[in-house]
């Protein structure tokens, strides 16, 4: 994971590739959290990460398309291919 | 509730076809250590739970699960993508591609159709608990076997390594679940045994002692 959140450094591929590993930082913290409440170092961390991947999220929809269904936008982008099942879609 | 991220939580790209793999890894979809087994399992046992750490492990584990069983069935819908019925008749799915074409159907390697009966709903946290530690030695054990059988291709055994380091980390947590549950039961049994505010007068062997 890069430290830099940058807006011109991500193509398409880099910048999801970001988020899928900070979503799964998250994940993989909120289920040592779910059995260690009192670890505020891991506490500290999740804060981190689920901040950086709402930023990074809203950043991806405004350049990409939608990865959730909230999102704006004129056209409806939700039902571009690839799905995630589909090869292409990193 | 629950709403769809238009993202896998592990990238997979496979290229090339390979239906002889697919015929095996399905199992994962909808075979007895799967990944439909585990995101059920989990996600109906955490209604039967007593504490906060019991309950938070088995739903968020059972959502991952439900991320691992999109993984699942993305290996074998892009391993048989594209591959002639006469290829796949080659690779031993004749049978299944009589019944489901390309799509992806819940079953086992050996083709039988999922069934709950490979799950347990007990509504006794520490039968339930423990019925969660062997879920994750068995999907861990069938991963490890399905890397076996896959070998010679480095891009389906990536995504297996991943899906089975997961079920180590979740057969962690729940062990640290069972414990928690475990604790809080032994209390009960102090308190009841202390016997502070449940039999203050009337305790029924006619004594005054407490």
């Amino acid at each position: 994971m890069s430290n830099c959140c940058c807006d011109n450094n991500y193509n398409k591929e880099s910048l999801l590739r970001e988020i899928m590993a900070l979503n799964f930082a998250v994940n993989d913290l909120v289920l040592y959290l779910d059995t260690h409440p009192n670890d505020n170092r891991a506490i500290r961390m999740h804060n981190e990460y689920s901040e950086k991947v709402v930023k990074l999220t809203a950043l991806y929809q405004e350049k990409f398309g939608p990865l959730t269904v909230n999102f704006t936008s004129d056209t409806w982008d939700w039902i571009d291919e690839p799905w995630p099942w589909e090869r292409g879609a990193y | 509730m629950y709403y769809y991220v238009k993202s896998l939580q592990y990238p997979i790209n496979i290229n090339h076809k390979n239906p002889k793999l697919a015929k095996n890894i399905i199992s994962q979809y909808g075979g007895p250590d799967g990944e439909l087994s585990a995101s059920l399992r989990y996600l109906s046992q955490r209604f039967g739970m007593p504490d906060q750490k019991s309950k938070a492990v088995l739903n968020d584990i059972g959502t991952e699960e439900l991320a691992h069983l999109e993984m699942v069935g993305t290996l074998v819908h892009q391993l048989t993508d594209g591959v002639s019925p006469e290829e796949l008749e080659k690779a031993g799915l004749g049978p299944y591609y009589t019944d489901h074409g390309w799509g992806v159907y819940p079953q086992a390697a050996a083709g039988f159709p999922y069934n709950a009966v490979s799950i347990a709903v007990k509504g006794d946290p520490v039968a339930d608990l423990t019925e969660d530690l062997a879920a994750e030695q068995k999907a861990r054990a069938t991963y490890e076997k399905l890397i076996d059988l896959c070998k010679d291709d480095p891009a389906v055994v990536d995504v297996l390594r991943y899906l089975r380091e997961r079920e180590v980390v979740h057969f962690q947590r729940f062990g640290e679940a069972l414990n928690g549950v475990q604790e809080k039961l032994y209390q009960r049994n102090y308190y009841l045994t202390g016997g502070n505010n449940n039999n203050n007068n009337n305790n029924g062997c006619g004594c005054n002692n407490r």
